[in-house]
């Protein structure tokens, strides 16, 4: 039986990566979809960026900011003596900047789709601009946003360069699936390579035909 | 009812420019808003409801003032205390008729409708002769049937005034004619004053005590007290 502790751990650190994003890209989607201000379209193209952007790149800006020396890492390190860099909350770190465009393109997508109508009905029914969002935007891009939520988890869950760049390559620490297929095939260890692929490829696979089945749902209307 | 609007509103887009200059007042409990599309009768409505905001002028409902841009008030549209009909109702498609009418009753972190209210809903619907339908989703009713679950939960919370967005746009001949003694009814029944916007002359000659005439974002004409007679003679 191959170890498959990168698999545990590869999803304790893209569930907690997608978690993490979902609150901040819902809150700058609704702000991008809902909003009119100068250097809108610039905010989506910057929060976009992680989508084209080499992951090694990514890394290397997530070590500058978060790094022992970094403009946020330094002063956790100095204040609280703690630090990011090679931990598993690291790896967190980089899956969730990763996945973070396609749950933020998503959520802009699912509140755009919904009829501005619905909400202006709402605000003359009584509500304040919160329950708006609450009661009626929020349940109606909910498919959406959780067509979103899946193909995040799916691209945090499968993250290379980033994680290798923050969190490194520590077996039984930060060592996700993704870097462990590496390790497997450079050690020729075939049967670790063959199980982790086909678990991750199987996984992927149902992901996205959920997905699709989501979207296609939130398009026919309820 | 006196309602009084003074507003003026100027709408930009790449193709066009478009200035609402918009002034009238009616004291009777309907008002028939009447022009072409285009003309700015629906931008005057989202005006007095509170979804759109005026550069400058003046709305006041009795001696509420709901817009007073020289005195920078400007309610927002829950504190308005108006009705709103929409052109398609916009009945919110992840409710019940039920949840739907009890929408304002209800606040954002409760989860069901308060026990005290059940009553009031329940008499709402039968008044609107919805009551079957409390468990439907909106998708599931006719277009008569939507209006009236609209109407219902405009009239909820018992608006001072009722605006309707060319309230029969969507239906055949058969219904309009139907919904149109309809509404005459509630207007009794609730004894709420109404504002119609049409661009159907046939509404003019039933509703219409005070018309509005909009043309190019200006008013053209304003009669008030139109002799029924003369309405019914025009028919002939």
């Amino acid at each position: 039986m191959p170890d498959l502790t990168p698999l545990w751990l590869t999803l304790k650190v893209a569930a907690t990566a997608t978690a993490l994003s979902l609150g901040v890209a819902v809150a700058f989607a609704w702000l991008v979809a809902r909003r009119s201000f100068p250097g809108r379209e610039l905010l989506d193209a910057v929060l976009t960026l992680p989508l084209v952007l080499p992951p090694t790149v990514l890394g290397y800006y997530l070590i500058v900011v978060w790094g022992r020396n970094g403009w946020l890492g330094g002063w956790l390190y100095q204040h609280l003596g703690v630090t990011l860099m090679f931990t598993w909350q690291g790896a967190v770190l980089a899956a969730s900047v990763v996945s973070f465009p396609l749950l933020f393109k998503s959520a802009r997508a699912a509140f755009e789709g919904v009829p501005a109508e619905y909400e202006q009905a709402a605000r003359i029914l009584g509500d304040a601009e919160f329950a708006v969002f609450w009661r009626i935007t929020l349940p109606l891009a909910a498919r959406g946003l959780l067509a979103g939520v899946m193909l995040a988890f799916a691209r945090a869950m499968g993250d290379f360069g980033a994680t290798l760049m923050v969190a490194g390559n520590i077996r039984g620490r930060t060592q996700t699936a993704a870097l462990a297929v590496f390790d497997a095939v450079q050690a020729g260890d075939y049967s670790l390579a063959n199980t982790l692929v086909v678990i991750m490829s199987f996984a992927c696979v149902v992901i996205l035909v959920m997905t699709n089945k989501l979207a296609a749902r939130s398009q026919r209307g309820r | 009812m006196k309602l009084s609007v003074d507003i003026g509103k100027t709408l930009r887009s790449r193709e066009r420019e478009f200035h609402l200059r918009a002034a009238f007042s009616s004291s009777d409990d309907l008002t028939v808003i009447f022009g072409a599309s285009g003309s700015g009768k629906s931008l005057t409505i989202q005006a007095i409801a509170g979804l759109v905001t005026p550069e400058r002028g003046r709305i006041t409902v009795e001696d509420r003032v709901l817009f007073d841009q020289e005195q920078g008030v400007n309610l927002p549209a829950r504190h308005r205390q108006v009705g709103y009909l929409f052109q398609d109702y916009a009945l919110f498609p992840h409710l019940t008729v039920r949840e739907n009418i009890a929408y304002p009753m209800k606040k954002a972190w409760q989860w069901g409708i308060p026990p005290h209210f059940d009553q009031k809903v329940m008499e709402i619907m039968e008044a609107f002769e919805i009551a079957s339908l409390a468990k439907n989703h909106p998708h599931e009713l006719s277009g008569g049937q939507k209006q009236r679950v609209a109407l219902a939960r405009a009239m909820i919370k018992r608006p001072s005034l009722l605006l309707l967005d060319e309230p029969f746009s969507a239906m055949d001949a058969m219904l309009r004619q139907r919904m149109r003694l309809e509404l005459l009814e509630i207007r009794k029944r609730f004894a709420v004053p109404l504002v119609v916007i049409t661009h159907d002359p046939a509404d003019v000659e039933v509703f219409g005590d005070t018309l509005v005439v909009f043309a190019n974002g200006r008013v053209e004409e304003i009669n008030g007290r139109r002799d029924p007679a003369a309405a019914e003679e025009n028919r002939g």
